[in-house]
């Protein structure tokens, strides 16, 4: 302090004692009331940093506290039931796996394309230029839709297909269908299933006939005896057979996993083509990102050697930009498993005994089996929920965890 | 095209990456501990479900899938229905859904659903649109809601509301007078705090429900109350704030016993004050607010073993089902009504005159023969 | 000819695709079918591009057509829609559509979001960027990583079960569901945002510009509120109007934490329903018939569509208009 009043006593004892001169009006400023304020800034800082740690804290903590008592086994490996102890969220996991997977594998292809399209393939005139822009801005436009929105569209163009195909029963769709074996089930009087296969599906229901051949649940042929209203019932193995001349049979059908039929329904495909929608602008900015991270060296290298544009991105530009291109995709997948709105919009099922089974088939997500737990009045269920909830959070962490694994272990320094 | 920006930031090395987030890595680190701990607590010893009834054994012959869909009320009866029925036969397929009586009515009148869950009977436009689809129903119902009437514990001014009194609460103002803001203006003696109605969400056959009991079907509520579809969303209205009124099942009352308190209602034939239990739901001596909850079946699905032995199961165990659910059972003879139309393939309903005009009144009196309108 | 002879003596005459196949000695391959392959290939790529224009215009149309069908059905008008404060259309015995009560409750549900997320995101961006040593960096940035990463459904569980509570406790006019929690826990999820893209923002200033000041002798803040801010702003700003985008589309917290009651007010104690929870309220099934009803939440979610377009425009606007470019 001293020393700035004797180097100002200094610095004014020469012009500034005159007070006329040139520089009476320069006033000398002490370094202390900024430096003050400087340390006082920083402490602001330190406080608000502190506070975001401090709400992470508390969030996490509070979650815990809840979610612990509940977490078991029996929350892996069971379905929803009506009683808290018994409820678990196994159709929720494997309905996750399977949507984001898809998701993954449509949104990918598509998104990575645009990116390599709009940094690789620069246009050369100025509608080139126009239609480019027009994407970039679309593609920017469509990252800051609410996921709502999507749901919506999802709804109209994925679920009902705008009506083009009919409406699904609950037996199939109205329109082409692959991957379906169709049966009628006879649920014999010795309480076992025979299924009749059925060529026709728009044949109706087979009646019972002596002998009719089907096949048991284990696949072994096995022909019906059918017997009328009053007759004796016979004894042993073959009651395992035998209906009555009025039974009725179920026209069930047996779904491959590749089962595809139109309209989409609200099936695993629509809800990771909806998923698709939310990520696609995401996964589409980053990869520009990753791409317009390889030095143009690279690629002028591989172009002076006479390479196709083409063998230029596959061979040289894509694999450096892998690692980033991945990360992003990480990334994005981790929102997208985190997406509750569009999932909502088109698929409000709440109760689901089983995982899915094939492409079309129902199906819950985590975040959906959540809010339906914090839904429900009983204690016990906000209990699940923040056990879900930390379920959820771990899956995420290690997304990002791999994400972090994949950037630091493969990226190499490219120039 | 900052979203890029902060992108490129993620992707973009750090200037600090030498250590694996320990941060995240810790925390990751501690939810697999309490994980593997907290498996160590939970140890629930019950293994034997509740199926094992007489040394039954779950029959895994049965397969096929049912889809089930509409009100949110009548989920945990379906839901309860359903989770027993896979104990018997674990190869069945239930989807139970929740989109609400009419958004449920609206798959089932299109033949996407087998089973459509309903608080409040079809109406006529949906009625016609079965109809256009060729879609046959058999109606059945299955238990009792007691719509009850809550208000906080620490309103202690409320003893008891009469219907009229309800109805001064809840109906929407017309051009005279608009719906009362403060307690005061319902009843001569109430103190002046302001009223917070909430209510369930207007698709609801619980709102129907009541808005038929209280105001008439063709009048109003009030358009300034909070609702939602969500029960347990009511429940935390109205124990949130002294001067709040909600109504909704009484199932969710029993559940939520601490939070809320219950008001009499006066029967408007006795002209007792009566409190909705078990006893006097089912004896009829809560009236009118208590009502009859439907299940509405695809004749067409009815063929099929899967759906027929669920339907039987359901309706056989429904009294036992609704009660552990919180809901009250319906007279026997209605049960066994049921199941008679039921294999007899009565379709059609009997709220609906052949004119279309809803008909009102007791379940008892309104569920006969005479009344089924038949679906041509 | 024979390889050798093309080797030994290249001659000009022949076929491109024989003397490049034999000089470079691979199998002869076509230039021909390597050029249609690329233009396959390049209309793949271009196919690809415009799927997202396909989206958009999906999205337009199928909005567009039920807001027609809604502003063409009874009781609806302009007027109505767009000067009307209140929002009945399923209660109440004269249904208004006045988009202004949503609208409002949607800005106020932001503006409580936006007063926490942009000082506290701005001045973490500025510390993170200007003041953090390593070993804090190294905790902040995951620490906003998670933040970020959280589902949505978790902070309006948190929003429902925790902040209510304290906010009860502080002030008893609060009620249950109030535009004050859903506000604070949408503010808590976009903070994150705000900083990482501010920080972006700070950190392209050149080192240059820090360098001359402090030069000069200014100090730590004096370059970061005075120098670095100030160059970087027009990022800075397209962060903040970015964060505002998504807190207007943000669904699931203000669907359980801010209530059903549309009501164009500005008191925070108060229950408001936001666009978006009004469209969650619709399509969980509510509505039976395709009516009147069914048809405005498609007109909601048209608004919403055109709100976030229009800030997102202009953010992308601000951010080329006011750049500044350094070297």
């Amino acid at each position: 302090m001293n020393q700035s009043e004797e180097s100002e006593t200094q610095l004014r004892s020469g012009y500034e004692n005159d007070p006329k001169g040139p520089l009476a009006s320069i006033q000398l400023l002490s370094g202390e009331p900024r430096r003050k304020l400087d340390a006082r800034f920083r402490w602001l800082c330190v406080t608000i940093a502190a506070i975001s740690v401090l709400v992470l804290i508390g969030l996490l903590g509070s979650i815990l506290l809840q979610g612990v008592p509940s977490l078991s086994l029996k929350l892996l490996t069971s379905g929803p039931e009506p009683d808290p102890s018994e409820a678990g969220i196994r159709p929720a996991i494997f309905g996750t796996l399977w949507v984001c997977s898809l998701c993954a594998l449509f949104t990918l292809p598509i998104g990575v394309a645009t990116a390599i399209l709009l940094e690789e393939y620069q246009p050369r005139n100025r509608y080139g230029r126009f239609i480019y822009s027009v994407i970039q801005l679309n593609i920017s436009n469509l990252a800051g839709v609410p996921s709502v929105v999507y749901g919506l569209l999802g709804l109209t163009a994925f679920v009902s297909m705008f009506g083009l195909f009919g409406s699904r029963t609950s037996q199939g769709g109205g329109g082409l269908e692959i991957g379906v074996r169709y049966y009628d089930q006879f649920f014999s009087e010795g309480m076992r299933s025979i299924l009749v296969p059925v060529s026709d599906p728009s044949q109706s229901v087979s009646k019972p006939v002596d002998g009719m051949q089907g096949i048991d649940t284990s696949g072994n042929p096995v022909a019906l005896k059918v017997i009328s209203i009053g007759d004796p019932l016979p004894i042993g193995d073959e009651l395992q057979y035998t209906l009555f001349d009025d039974a009725e049979a179920g026209r069930i059908t047996k779904k491959s996993w590749y089962h595809f039929s139109l309209p989409l329904g609200r099936g695993v495909l629509t809800g990771a083509l909806t998923l698709m929608l939310v990520i696609l602008p995401v996964i589409i900015i980053s990869s520009q990102e990753a791409l317009r991270a390889v030095p143009s060296s690279l690629r002028d290298g591989a172009l002076g050697l006479g390479s196709t544009p083409w063998q230029v991105v596959w061979h040289v530009t894509l694999p450096s930009a892998m690692p980033g291109i991945l990360t992003g995709a990480i990334l994005a997948m981790s929102r997208a498993i985190g997406e509750t709105a569009p999932i909502l919009i088109i698929a409000g099922i709440v109760y689901i005994s089983r995982a899915p089974q094939n492409l079309m088939d129902d199906f819950t997500v985590m975040p959906l089996q959540i809010f339906n737990w914090i839904s429900r009045p009983q204690e016990e269920f906000h209990s699940l929920a923040a056990a879900g909830i930390i379920l959820l959070l771990g899956i995420l962490l290690s997304f990002n965890a791999l994400a972090v694994l994949i950037r630091q272990k493969l990226h190499k320094p490219l120039s | 095209m900052t979203l890029s920006l902060s992108i490129g930031r993620l992707l973009r090395p750090y200037r600090t990456q030498s250590v694996f987030r320990p941060f995240q890595a810790l925390l990751l680190i501690g939810i697999v501990a309490t994980a593997v701990g907290g498996c160590a607590k939970r140890n629930d010893g019950q293994s034997n479900p509740e199926s094992a009834d007489a040394g039954e054994r779950p029959n895994t012959e049965l397969q096929g899938k049912i889809d089930v869909d509409g009100s949110s009320t009548v989920f945990p009866i379906t839901e309860a229905a359903a989770s027993r029925f896979r104990k018997l036969y674990p190869n069945v397929n239930i989807n139970v859904g929740v989109s609400g009586t009419g958004g449920g009515f609206k798959r089932f009148t299109r033949g996407e659903t087998d089973i459509s869950d309903a608080s409040r009977p079809i109406d006529a436009s949906e009625f016609a649109a079965a109809v256009e689809a060729g879609v046959k129903m058999i109606e059945l119902p299955i238990a009792y809601d007691g719509l009850t009437v809550v208000v906080h514990p620490e309103n202690n001014w409320v003893d008891q509301l009469t219907i009229d009194e309800i109805k001064k609460i809840y109906a929407a103002g017309d051009a005279n007078s608009s719906a009362p803001k403060l307690w005061s203006e319902v009843r001569a003696g109430f103190p002046e705090r302001a009223i917070e109605p909430f209510a369930p969400g207007t698709d609801s056959g619980t709102f129907d429900y009541f808005r038929e009991v209280t105001v008439g079907s063709k009048n109003s509520l009030r358009s300034d109350m909070s609702t939602s579809e969500d029960d347990n969303v009511l429940v935390t209205g109205v124990a949130g704030s002294a001067g709040s009124i909600g109504f909704f099942g009484a199932a969710y009352y029993e559940e939520n016993k601490s939070k809320i308190r219950a008001v009499p209602i006066v029967n408007p034939e006795t002209g007792k004050a009566v409190l909705p239990s078990a006893d006097t739901i089912k004896s009829g001596e809560y009236s009118p607010m208590s009502r009859p909850v439907f299940i509405y079946i695809n004749a067409k699905s009815i063929a099929r073993p899967e759906v027929k032995l669920f339907v039987n199961y359901f309706l056989t165990n429904a009294a036992e089902i609704s009660s552990a659910v919180g809901y009250q059972p319906i007279p026997a003879e209605l049960y066994q009504q049921g199941i008679a139309n039921f294999s007899g393939r009565k379709t059609g309903t009997h709220y609906l005159t052949t004119e279309g005009e809803k008909r009102g009144g007791a379940l008892v009196d309104v569920f006969q023969e005479q009344n089924l309108r038949e679906t041509p | 000819m024979t390889s050798a002879d093309s080797l030994v003596t290249p001659t000009w005459r022949g076929d491109l695709d024989d003397r490049v196949g034999k000089y470079l000695g691979r199998s002869q391959r076509s230039l021909k079918l390597v050029r249609g392959q690329e233009t396959v290939i390049y209309a793949m790529l271009i196919a690809s591009g415009l799927f997202s224009l396909l989206i958009t215009g999906a999205i337009i149309y199928v909005l567009a057509i039920e807001t027609i069908a809604f502003f063409r059905s009874d009781g609806v008008t302009f007027a109505n829609f767009f000067g009307s404060t209140t929002w009945n259309p399923l209660l109440g015995g004269t249904k208004s559509f006045g988009i202004w009560a949503l609208v409002c409750g949607t800005m106020l549900v932001t503006a409580i979001a936006m007063l926490i997320a942009l000082p506290l995101g701005l001045i973490t961006a500025i510390y993170l960027s200007e003041y953090a040593p390593r070993r804090v960096r190294n905790v902040l940035k995951p620490v906003l990583e998670v933040l970020a990463g959280v589902p949505t459904v978790v902070y309006g569980f948190f929003a429902l079960m925790t902040i209510t509570p304290i906010l009860q406790w502080l002030h008893s006019g609060f009620s249950v569901y109030n535009a004050a929690s859903a506000g604070i826990a949408v503010g808590i999820l976009c903070l994150p945002t705000v900083c990482s893209l501010a920080e972006d923002a700070l950190q392209a200033v050149p080192r240059g510009l820090r360098e001359g000041a402090y030069g000069l002798g200014a100090t730590r803040f004096d370059v970061s509120v005075k120098v670095v801010v100030p160059a970087a702003l027009s990022g800075i700003i397209s962060a903040f109007l970015l964060a505002i985008a998504r807190a207007v589309g943000e669904t699931m917290i203000v669907a359980l934490a801010a209530g059903s009651l549309a009501q164009a007010t500005l008191d925070p104690r108060q229950q408001v329903q936001t666009m978006t929870g009004f469209m969650v309220q619709m399509a969980s099934g509510d509505v039976s018939n395709y009516g009147t009803e069914y048809y405005s939440m498609y007109a909601v979610a048209f608004t919403l569509f055109i709100m976030t377009l229009a800030l997102t425009m202009v953010g992308n606007i601000v951010r080329r208009r006011f750049r500044e470019t350094y070297e």
